[in-house]
């Protein structure tokens, strides 16, 4: 058996550890598009908070793949042709497979606004961005971050540790507004300037404009101008979807992204996605979407792994879950914490601790999203009370009075406590 | 074979002797709040639960990790934290459905149980027999295992 | 280390809440809790202040041993002076309250003052501040626990409150903390809701260190094995609870039925510890459910019940179904032996009640029996009970009273004033069975002479757990004395007095005295704190608190002509039983006990005894 891994990001490297546990004799090649070490995006912040050197982004220790028989190869998978079941690499060969997988991730998307091409403008979404940003990114300069979205947040906090003075421009009335509800991203807000960062919602950058020799100009609707020698680019992400664009032939099917079933198959026999790249089924609704997460993305590459060495398995579903320590306020969102059409929920919340915790329930009496501003602990049993999809009984009423007992709930309902 | 924590909540009586001595053994302190182990009090129904890590066959805190920083100590497969790796990312946190992944304010790190490299102290100082400390396939976790398996893929055959 | 050196002072007139560094060279000399409470509440309050009044401190007090490994290490104290008595009062109790507020990172808060308004007091670790509890006031203790839990959205935070007693100034109202553990003796609720206290929450992280871990780990394993290897605390306790006592205080005739009328009670097997396991007629269900530790408890004697659904007194109220606190020994004697009733699920109601509205159940039942025999001998009738036919043996005349004692109505107020107060009120004070203002407990003195010593000497008025001889007495620990006659009691009670003092100052519970002697417990709090901590050290501190305590009273205006019983227990002999003729001989004890502990004869300290013991 030859399997082909296109993208060496958290889907594509537990996907091929997958492959290996269960089968010890398969080709398995894990293609790494960019030239680096195997390494994590989301380690990125601590890399720009000088927590852990360019080495402790690295996803595995080198000569793990070796003792794993796993050939890592640094080459650009270019083109997948489903029909002949094969792929065109960047320096032109091609490659068989029998079964092959898609996790090439997601790529920074920027908006229309002239002035973003210019030096002193990045993303912050690989190793090299990381290295541009760290060079200007010194104590005392001016920093803009646009965007205020989760990855902008994780970022937000590594500048702060870097020293600069930092400006967050954010299009939407609110911080991370796809994580947090108004209640609790104005608790983020007011706690980020607290400790000094400007923040500025309802904000759209017009055009960036060079100033000077090194610096910018940012110029916003309202016509309001930030100078900045640093502007930071973090307004989302799309899937990355080259290799299946470029082809010829049979087309996969794609919407947001690449669309998988529920065993992370594409439309094509033998091709699989997984991760940032792939549109899967929401847990809940059943509908094609893209989350972007790493939890989503290791689950999926596990999940499509096991189905391509035939042990079949499908996905529950992909459900969004977030958390986010901005400056020592650790925020965490699960699934549709906006609520279900006749569902039922509960809010708590002490604006003065910044302490918020929201629940909501389905018309069949299960958790199907929560927020939680400063919870101390055992957060995990939110996604375990969601994902399980374990009715609450009589706990829906208790959580009512007391939000906080969920872990107590859990342990009840779930875990086969009280 | 592998041995595992096996909890029997009807014979908890609440005493936390097992968090004083998991706070212990980690931290050097007694200190329930730093515990891997947690007891639930479930006052109006009278029941206890003594409650932590089922070290996972496939453990989400593990492929969750960006660093490679919870791994599998061979010799009691336990899943333990690396200190001098974990960043405090915390996505381990909630990638654990059971919740027994915690974030260390104080370090920066997460916490969980590593069954403290084959002996855990909760079992050795449980004075009713509540949590032992057994060959891995007699315990009480597979009702939670069963659960467990709903978190990320479709039960093929629901429990 | 095993203090955390720090205190709290909450000034509730002014507001204000400030830390304090812990006085170490007291601490060197009082060790903890109860003793060191005691040395700063003396040194701080003027003996001879109202109890009630804003100048009485109250103090919250853990001992260095509180919030360790040790078996049952989560004990804390509240100090006062008592409303009840009037006299030094020290109550003790379990649960997790006094282990998270050690963990918050405090030895003890001392609260001063009277508070304008009604306030909580909130703890978060060093955090500290107080809050209004307008609309807590008036709610019972588990409604308050669970208002304050949710108001911070924290099921974590482990509560100490008053209910409606401790409010309304029911003189023996108690403090209730996790639900249904209380400081219960004394009336310290009563001081507590003349401040305006309503409640104390703690949120506690910061952990306990002691001084020598390995040591205090090894030491604490090996004692903690002999609690399990013994009969009373491997076996008895956690099987029973107290509640084993029943039958057996009953078979040896020391169990006063009636208002101390009688020693033993026909009805006892019925609401005995066997009882409480037996499944009902009605619902094929024991009342007890299952057996429950405090923090770090390994013997685990907590009782928790269910009533029985079809009760008459529950049938319509629901939010009595679920499990709670059950009958202790003392309380079934008191609700049951007492006052001659043997309907086990009526006391467990009256029971709840107690813990839910914070009332001391001894105290309440024995005003109870009292009461019953000023209406059996006609001192009072239904115009003063409002209709109630308050004969002994009156269930319902229980499960009716409980409520409106708590609620101050009815005649319920006027058994808020505990029996010592009512009985005078009436006309007929020897019909109060108290010493220093407060009902003895469960043991007749005619049948245990030893008790009588202890409740006439005890220093918060009559009181078991100042010197349990039962131990020794009744049940052979350390060793077998017998309980019908006076020789040899004042040693002996003079040795469990020291002895428990210092138990009481460590954070442990007594109860371990079963199978621990002093030489089990001394080197625990040896490896836990630095500093001499020595057998004869530990002995000295106990003797010293006593003293202390003792003076206290003394200043307060008591004198030794206070150290009297009931004139029933020393005139009116036993009726039946094998101590049947007999009464109780204090007249022969208290002499020999006076000299023993170095006092003159009217139970002063003498000068030498005080610098004897550095006072
Ligand atoms: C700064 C930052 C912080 C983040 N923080 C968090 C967080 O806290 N929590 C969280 O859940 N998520 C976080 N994320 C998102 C998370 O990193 C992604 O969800 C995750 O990396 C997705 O994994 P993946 O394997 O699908 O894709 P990727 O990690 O993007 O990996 C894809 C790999 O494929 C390679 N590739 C692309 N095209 C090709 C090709 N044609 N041929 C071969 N290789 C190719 C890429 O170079 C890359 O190495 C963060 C991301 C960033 C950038
Ligand atoms: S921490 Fe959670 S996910 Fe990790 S092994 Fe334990 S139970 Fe499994
Ligand atoms: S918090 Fe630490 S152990 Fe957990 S996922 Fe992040 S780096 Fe790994």
């Amino acid at each position: 058996m030859r399997y082909l891994i296109a993208g060496a990001g958290p889907a594509g490297v537990v996907a091929a550890e997958t492959l290996r546990r269960h089968d010890h004799s398969a080709t398995i090649r894990l293609f790494c598009g960019e030239q680096e070490p195997v390494y994590s995006r989301m380690a990125i912040p601590y890399l720009l908070s000088n927590k852990i050197d360019e080495r402790g982004t690295w996803l595995r220790e080198p000569g793990h793949f070796e003792t794993l028989a796993v050939d890592l190869v640094h080459q650009r998978v270019e083109t997948v042709e489903p029909d002949h079941h094969t792929v065109v690499l960047s320096d032109g060969r091609r490659e068989t497979y029998d079964r092959m997988l898609i996790a090439t991730g997601a790529r920074p998307v920027s908006p229309p606004v002239p002035g973003l091409d210019q030096p002193g403008v990045h993303h912050c979404w690989t190793l090299a961005d990381a290295r541009a940003i760290a060079a200007r990114a010194r104590p005392g300069s001016r920093v803009v971050l646009m965007g205020a979205g989760f990855i902008g947040c994780i970022i937000l906090e590594a500048l702060v540790l870097r020293g600069v003075r930092l400006t967050v421009l954010e299009a939407e009335d609110r911080m991370v507004p796809r994580m947090l509800d108004a209640t609790a991203g104005a608790m983020l807000r007011s706690w980020c300037e607290a400790k000094g960062v400007a923040i500025h919602t309802d904000t759209r950058v017009q055009a960036v404009e060079p100033m000077g020799a090194e610096a910018l100009a940012v110029h916003c609707e309202q016509g309001t101008v930030f100078p900045a020698d640093l502007l930071v680019v973090a307004t989302g992400v799309a899937p990355n979807l080259d290799p299946v664009r470029n082809g010829s032939g049979a087309t996969l099917r794609t919407g947001r992204g690449l669309q998988v079933d529920s065993r992370q198959q594409t439309s094509a026999p033998d091709v699989y996605a997984a991760g940032d790249v792939c549109e899967a089924a929401d847990w809940y609704t059943g509908e094609g979407a893209v989350y972007a997460i790493q939890p989503v993305a290791v689950e999926q590459g596990r999940i499509a792994a096991l189905n391509m060495c035939g042990r079949p398995a499908r996905y529950a579903g992909a459900l969004p879950m977030n958390v986010l320590d901005t400056l020592g306020l650790v925020t965490v969102s699960f699934g549709h914490w906006s609520g279900v059409a006749g569902g039922d929920s509960v809010r708590q919340s002490d604006p003065e601790h910044h302490r918020y915790l929201r629940l909501e329930f389905d018309p069949q009496g299960r958790l199907v999203g929560a927020i939680a501003v400063g919870l101390p602990g055992h957060v995990g049993v939110l996604r375990g009370l969601i994902q399980s999809g374990a009715p609450l009984g009589p706990w829906q009423a208790r959580l009512k009075q007391a939000p906080g007992r969920i872990a107590e709930a859990y342990v009840a309902r779930v875990a086969g406590g009280g | 074979m592998l041995k595992a924590l096996s909890i029997l909540p009807d014979k908890c009586t609440g005493c936390m002797q097992c968090e004083l001595a998991c706070s212990y053994e980690h931290e050097g302190v007694f200190n329930p709040a730093r515990s891997r182990i947690r007891v639930f009090h479930f006052h109006d129904e009278a029941r206890y639960v003594p409650y932590t890590c089922t070290q996972c066959a496939e453990a989400w805190c593990q492929t969750a990790c960006p660093v490679e920083a919870i791994q599998v100590n061979p010799a009691t497969g336990a899943k333990e934290v690396l200190d001098n790796l974990c960043v405090g990312c915390k996505v381990c946190t909630i990638a654990c459905p059971f919740g027994t992944v915690n974030y260390n304010q104080a370090t920066g790190k997460v916490i969980k149980c590593d069954l403290c490299g084959g002996d855990p102290a909760c079992a050795r100082y449980c004075p009713t027999g509540a949590i032992t400390y057994v060959d891995a396939d007699l315990t009480a976790y597979e009702r939670m295992r069963t659960w467990a398996a709903r978190t990320d893929t479709q039960a093929q055959a629901t429990a | 280390m095993g203090w955390q050196r720090r205190i709290l002072r909450v000034n509730l007139t002014e507001g204000t809440c400030n830390p304090e560094p812990l006085n170490m060279d007291w601490a060197r000399q009082y060790l903890g809790q109860r003793g060191l409470a005691t040395k700063y509440f003396v040194e701080e309050v003027d003996p001879t202040v109202d109890p009630l009044s804003p100048d009485n401190k109250l103090i919250f007090a853990t001992g260095p041993l509180t919030g360790t490994a040790a078996s049952t290490a989560g004990r804390y104290s509240v100090i006062t002076k008592g409303a009840l008595t009037g006299a030094i009062a020290c109550s003790n109790s379990g649960g997790y309250f006094g282990a998270e507020l050690k963990n918050a990172g405090w030895d003890m808060i001392v609260f001063e003052g009277r508070a304008p308004e009604p306030v909580y007091l909130l703890i978060e670790d060093e955090e500290a501040r107080l809050l209004p509890a307008g609309d807590l006031w008036g709610r019972s203790v588990w409604e308050t626990h669970e208002r304050i839990q949710h108001d911070h959205q924290d099921p974590m935070l482990k509560i100490a409150a008053i209910g409606q007693a401790g409010e309304n100034g029911v003189l023996f109202a108690c403090i209730v903390n996790d639900l249904h553990r209380a400081a219960g003796r004394s009336g310290v609720g009563a001081v507590m809701g003349s401040k305006r206290l309503k409640a104390v929450a703690v949120r506690g992280t910061q952990g306990v260190s002691v001084a020598d871990p390995r040591r205090f780990l090894q030491v604490t394993m090996e004692k903690k094995r002999i609690l399990a290897e013994n009969a009373v605390t491997g076996q008895g306790l956690p099987t029973y609870g107290t509640q084993v006592l029943m039958n057996v205080v009953n078979e040896i005739g020391a169990l006063p039925t009636r208002n101390a009328r009688e020693v033993q009670f026909e009805g006892a097997p019925r609401i005995s510890g066997e009882a409480m396991r037996e499944p009902r007629p009605t619902d094929g269900k024991p009342n007890l459910i299952t057996n429950q530790a405090c923090f770090g408890c390994t013997i685990a004697c907590g009782r928790v019940s269910r009533i029985d659904k079809t009760h008459y007194v529950v049938r319509n109220k629901p939010q009595y179904w679920k499990a709670s606190g059950g009958l202790e020994y003392e309380n079934a004697w008191a609700m049951g032996a007492d006052t001659g009733i043997d309907d086990l699920e009526a006391m467990t109601y009256a029971n709840f009640i107690c813990n839910e509205q914070g009332m001391d159940p001894i105290s309440f039942g024995a005003t109870l029996a009292a009461a019953m025999e000023l209406y059996e001998s006609g001192a009072i009738g239904k115009e003063e009970t409002g209709g109630i036919d308050l004969r002994f043996g009156n269930a319902e005349a229980l499960t009716t009273l409980v409520e409106q004692t708590a609620r101050g109505e009815g005649f319920g107020r006027d058994l808020g004033l505990g029996s010592r107060r009512l009985c005078e009120k009436y006309g007929r004070p020897e019909l109060s069975m108290t010493v220093k203002g407060q009902e003895f407990p469960a043991y007749d003195p005619r049948g245990i002479q030893g008790m009588g010593l202890t409740y006439a000497t005890s220093n918060r008025g009559a009181c078991h757990l100042r010197s349990y001889t039962v131990a020794s007495e009744v049940l052979g620990i350390p060793e077998k004395t017998d309980p019908l006659v006076p020789d040899g009691k004042p040693a002996l009670v003079k040795a469990f007095q020291d002895a428990t003092a210092v138990v009481d100052s460590s954070g442990l519970c007594l109860f371990t005295t079963f199978a621990w002697s002093l030489d089990d417990i001394q080197p625990q709090i040896d490896a836990a704190c630095e500093g001499d901590w020595s057998l004869e050290n530990l002995l000295a501190v106990g003797e010293r608190i006593w003293n202390l305590e003792r003076q206290f009273n003394l200043r307060a205006g008591f004198t030794g002509a206070d150290d009297r019983l009931p004139e029933r227990l020393v005139s009116e002999p036993a009726r039946q039983g094998p101590a049947k003729g007999l009464t109780n001989q204090l007249d022969k004890m208290l002499p020999e006990y006076y000299a023993l502990r170095g006092w003159d004869e009217n139970g002063v300290p003498t000068a030498e005894t005080l610098q004897r013991l550095g006072l």
